[in-house]
């Protein structure tokens, strides 16, 4: 047995990944089914109970992964939805949407949710800052669902192939919006993190997913002592041994078992919807 | 299990929590690790890593039985070769250089006499391709990564010749392998600290396509997580799980 068979087996607490991807037929890559299969086999070495995961559109192949054209958005919210019908135990959905189709993106998150999703999925799309979000977050409050948006933690200038936004960004949205939770993407993913962590410190609706293939020393302890336990979900996005080693990094600094659960499934079954997670143990009782 | 790729001091573009040897032998303790390979990390960015190679030895003398030094030697520096020879009686297993941050192209010259110099003294070369993602550097940081054209041309400078290759993602390794005869091949070794897992699974991929015996364990400390490549392994599928690693200790005299 593995070293992470033997962790999963024996900490017998839930898991929940709340940043995650799947390929689908239509996204350009060959090996799109074993990529898939990948992120099981992982997830069940690492112990994962639930993958919250999204589908960016044709990711490239018909239209950009960051901005992708309604029909891509639609094909890949399809996609995820036949994901999450065949794999109803262990996915659960985030609704992909591009802003600057407001009236697409609406009718998709009704769509999505009328099926099961239970949240949303920005890229970098337009701005986080941008009016036009505004529509997208008063559904999300409306119907309590949280926002996972794509950040670049802190930007310095225009990238190419996306409108990113920074902690700085979504904050301003956030604070337009206070009753939707913001899960402001992967510390890990690139930029630098110590610029978002007082960005958001000061809008109690922003939580950070961990996830990402940055696995800096000192990221861990920045966030955990800025933002507090309470505001952080663990999440691997698209490299999960640094989920791992970020999960293992997160017991070696010393947190108790209660700031543990909390980062690791606890956090997200306050965020998302109730009874989002059926196989996680009673999360509202637990604060 | 060795780390080839540790480091101590601080490091110029952020602030690193601890970078000391007293804290590493700690965490190889924590990850049941043997020893380490250790470098000097402000001497990358030193013009003259002469006195953080004194530092170095001076650092991880009370800790011999784990930490192996590996000094840096710049080799458009004047005598340069004394510092080979130091490192040689310091019982050190590689040396390090930065062509990126001391700006010595990809064909410089020096490079491959240093590459040459070490083999013959029955040690590796160690080179990083980076320290940091490009995303998230400096501004003052303006090295750029190593590239496959310089890490090439020294795998073909001579039989005596070994690298150790460390900070590398899938794309780099492949470039360079499938740029040499096997003989060339064979005198390149890589470490995982960078490499993605799963879902992508490029490791796995390297493993079955390369062969494990050209990869080494490295972490990249203080910089990152120790904990990585040790989960990357963990998450091998079946087929390569369980492949055996290079022995640093086989591939160097020493």
């Amino acid at each position: 047995m593995t070293a992470a068979r033997v962790e999963a087996a024996a900490l017998g607490e839930p898991l929940i990944d709340a940043h995650a991807h799947f390929y689908h037929a239509a996204a350009g890559r060959a090996d799109w089914a074993a990529v898939n299969a990948a992120r099981f086999r992982a997830g069940e070495r690492i112990g994962i109970t639930y993958h919250v995961a999204s589908i960016l559109g044709s990711y490239g192949f018909s239209s950009p992964t960051y901005f992708p054209s309604p029909d891509d958005v639609t094909m890949g919210n399809d996609a995820m939805l036949d994901l999450c019908a065949r794999e109803p135990d262990r996915v659960r959905m985030l609704v992909t949407v591009n802003p600057n189709h407001t009236g697409h993106a609406l009718g998709e998150i009704a769509r999505g949710v009328s099926r099961g999703a239970i949240g949303v999925k920005l890229l970098a799309s337009r701005r986080a800052d941008d009016p036009l979000l505004d529509p997208l977050a008063q559904t999300a409050a409306e119907s309590g669902l949280p926002i996972l948006h794509h950040i670049w933690q802190h930007r310095r200038r225009e990238w190419p192939s996306q409108e990113i936004s920074d902690g700085a960004d979504l904050a301003r949205l956030a604070e337009r919006h206070p009753r939707v939770t913001f899960i402001l993407a992967h510390i890990g993913g690139g930029g630098d993190y110590m610029h978002t962590f007082p960005a958001i410190v000061g809008c109690p609706n922003v939580v950070a997913d961990l996830s990402g293939s940055g696995v800096d020393r000192g990221m861990l302890d920045a966030a955990v002592d800025t933002l507090g336990a309470s505001r952080l979900l663990w999440g691997c996005d698209l490299t999960m041994e640094t989920g791992l080693a970020k999960l293992r990094a997160l017991e070696a600094i010393g947190l108790s078992a209660d700031e543990l659960g909390a980062i690791r499934w606890r956090n997200a079954a306050r965020i998302f919807p109730a009874g989002s997670f059926p196989r996680c143990a009673p999360a509202t009782a637990v604060t | 299990m060795i780390d080839v790729n540790a480091l101590i001091g601080p490091y110029p573009f952020r602030y690193v929590p601890h970078p000391d040897p007293d804290v590493l032998v700690r965490v190889l303790d924590r990850e049941g690790l043997s020893g380490a390979w250790v470098g000097d990390l402000p001497s990358a960015f030193y013009r003259d890593p002469s006195l953080g190679n004194r530092d170095l030895y001076a650092a991880l003398a009370p800790f011999a039985d784990r930490l192996r030094p590996v000094p840096a030697v710049r080799p458009d520096w004047p005598r340069w070769e004394v510092a080979v020879r130091d490192a040689c009686d310091a019982g050190a297993p590689a040396i390090r250089a930065y062509p990126p941050q001391w700006q010595l192209g990809p064909h410089d010259s020096s490079m491959r006499e240093l590459a040459i110099a070490a083999g013959e003294q029955g040690m590796a070369l160690l080179l990083t391709v980076r320290f940091e993602d490009l995303r998230q550097r400096h501004s003052m940081d303006s090295a750029g990564d190593l590239s496959a054209a310089a890490i090439r041309a020294l795998a073909r400078a001579g039989n005596a010749v070994r690298l150790v290759v460390t900070a590398a993602g899938r794309d780099l390794i492949e470039e360079v392998h499938w740029s040499l005869t096997p003989i060339e091949q064979g005198r390149v070794y890589w470490d995982i600290s960078w490499i993605w897992g799963p879902p992508e699974d490029h490791l796995a991929k390297l493993f079955r396509t390369i062969g494990p015996e050209r990869f080494v364990f490295g972490t990249q400390w203080p910089l990152r997580l120790t904990q990585n490549p040790r989960a990357n392994l963990d998450l091998l599928p079946e087929d390569v799980f369980g492949a055996r690693l290079a022995d640093p200790n086989a591939i160097v005299a020493r």
